[in-house]
């Protein structure tokens, strides 16, 4: 497990290169800093600046190296790589208020981008006009889309959103591919069909997440829930109540096993059952430092009797590796499938890579199956 | 420069009524639910089964309907409830609650801190204490988050 501070501020989004050697992160202003790692260190490289207002959503495509990034002031950039500069291509979203969340489709043929209207604007490459277009999915979504994942049969998508539903949409576009096959999620997917809509949810959902197969779909809540639902006739949603603070971002790091971080500072494994329909808190994933344990003099028991009414002698001090919430969790190694090693970013600035491996033999009764 | 500025009643316009694509709740039917039983309630404090007259205020809780003064009544029979349990009571009473009836708990609370009387704020601050080691802040999230409450 290796911390890196980068900046002081929160880092409001980030993206990997394929083979990992390259950060793309917005530091919290207009900006996005691409950071080269060269043995401890990381040197910042480049710097992509076209975006007039702060930048909320970076994905870089692995095969094709192209990033996507979004931001407050409603528009999308797709940048590729010429020689040594980064060049931006411009994409009409079609939107009056600011983009939230970028994704590239697995094929990377395709990008969706969630905003602040009520609406997923799903925008393709048209060879034609050598131009990048957008279709809107408008309906049934009420509020914010906050969270989108694709499926991996490069059709159907995944969004959370603050009017407490999570739903999956077809995102097909017969311009750049062909019918998809029957999915556990429905068989018939035009654009923008509805083949699923949670119920029960009472928070914004800020995190979502499909699974290696498509099949299982999970989602955290603000109301400090974690749910997953399992594609088939009627889907089946299970749900779990934790007692921590809200979760904001959650991965599948096996078929069964999830790990998700948020305003509590670590990040937490839930194990899923399918037999039992059931979710259950697997563990907290985060070493604590062993600290010293000093003897308080009768004084100073006083002084904190006086000032906080308490003789406690526990600092207020996070025992954990991030200072503050954990924004975005990404997949290093191993893919969705049997995932090596995990990163966190958050809003202290910093970015941990999680060995899961090392994290199993640390903490004994963690079983990731 | 030579416009009017003094009237500033604009400023209290709710714009929001006025957003055609205002998010409106759905409706859930809420016209059944009468909150829990006061006779049995009753019966079962006077009866010294404090345990049993928790389980029961608990049952039925008014959450989906709009009618102000069946939350009202609940909230007062929940209060009486855990006025009359004797502090070191009240951990055990915790304990034998499930995950959902500590939330109810918790909502219950913070309604009752809503509107204060004589001892209540104390009484309702130790139930707040145990309830919070029972249920941690996830159940205070959601006291928070939730859009139909008690």
């Amino acid at each position: 497990m290796s911390y890196h501070s980068f900046l002081l501020e929160p880092i409001s989004c980030h993206a990997w290169n394929k083979d990992r050697t390259q950060i793309a992160l917005c530091p919290n202003n207009h900006e996005v800093h691409i950071y080269k790692k060269d043995g401890n260190n990381w040197n910042k490289i480049h710097v992509l600046k076209e975006h007039n207002g702060q930048v909320t959503g970076i994905d870089w495509a692995p095969e094709s190296n192209r990033i996507v990034t979004c931001g407050t002031d409603r528009n999308a950039y797709v940048w590729t790589l010429k020689g040594d500069v980064w060049k931006p291509t411009l994409v009409i979203l079609r939107i009056n208020r600011a983009a939230r969340c970028v994704k590239w489709s697995p094929k990377e043929n395709k990008f969706a981008v969630g905003s602040g209207s009520r609406l997923i604007s799903v925008c393709y490459f048209e060879q034609d006009n050598d131009w990048w277009v957008c279709k809107h999915i408008k309906k049934p979504i009420r509020s914010t889309i906050l969270c989108l994942d694709w499926h991996p049969n490069n059709v159907l998508l995944a969004a959370g959103s603050c009017d407490f539903k999570c739903r999956i949409f077809s995102a097909y576009i017969k311009e750049v591919e062909e019918k998809p096959a029957p999915t556990p999620w429905g068989s018939k997917m035009p654009f923008g069909e509805v083949m699923f809509e949670s119920t029960g949810t009472a928070g914004w959902v800020h995190g979502v997440c499909f699974s290696d197969s498509g099949n299982r779909v999970a989602w955290a809540s603000h109301d400090s829930t974690v749910a997953v639902a399992e594609g088939g006739k009627t889907a089946v949603c299970t749900s779990l109540t934790s007692e921590t603070l809200p979760l904001l971002c959650v991965t599948f790091i096996t078929e069964n096993s999830l790990v998700a971080a948020g305003h509590d500072c670590y990040p937490v494994l839930f194990v899923y059952d399918s037999n039992k329909a059931a979710l259950s808190f697997g563990g907290k994933l985060d070493i604590p430092k062993q600290s010293a344990q000093k003897g308080m003099s009768a004084r100073e028991r006083f002084q904190n009797l006086d000032k906080k009414a308490t003789t406690d002698t526990k600092e207020a001090v996070l025992e954990s590796v991030h200072k503050n919430s954990i924004s975005q969790i990404s997949i290093l190694n191993g893919g969705k499938a049997q995932c090596a090693k995990f990163c966190t970013t958050g809003m202290d600035g910093g970015m941990t890579i999680w060995d899961v491996k090392t994290l199993e033999s640390a903490m004994k009764d963690l079983k990731i199956v | 420069m030579s416009k009017n500025t003094v009237s500033d009643r604009f400023r209290k316009v709710d714009v929001d009524e006025y957003d055609e694509n205002k998010f409106v709740d759905e409706e859930d039917g809420g016209e059944n639910q009468l909150g829990p039983d006061e006779a049995e309630v009753d019966s079962l404090i006077r009866s010294g089964n404090l345990m049993g007259a928790l389980q029961a205020v608990l049952k039925n809780p008014p959450i989906n309907t709009k009618n102000q003064n069946v939350k009202e009544r609940a909230e007062g029979l929940v209060l009486k409830v855990l006025s009359s349990f004797k502090t070191s009571d009240i951990e055990k009473a915790v304990q034998s609650l499930d995950k959902t009836g500590v939330d109810l708990l918790m909502k219950y609370i913070y309604r009752g801190f809503e509107k204060p009387s004589d001892n209540s704020s104390a009484i309702l601050l130790q139930w707040h204490e145990k309830a919070l080691s029972a249920g941690g802040v996830g159940s205070i999230v959601r006291v928070l988050t939730a859009r139909k409450t008690v």
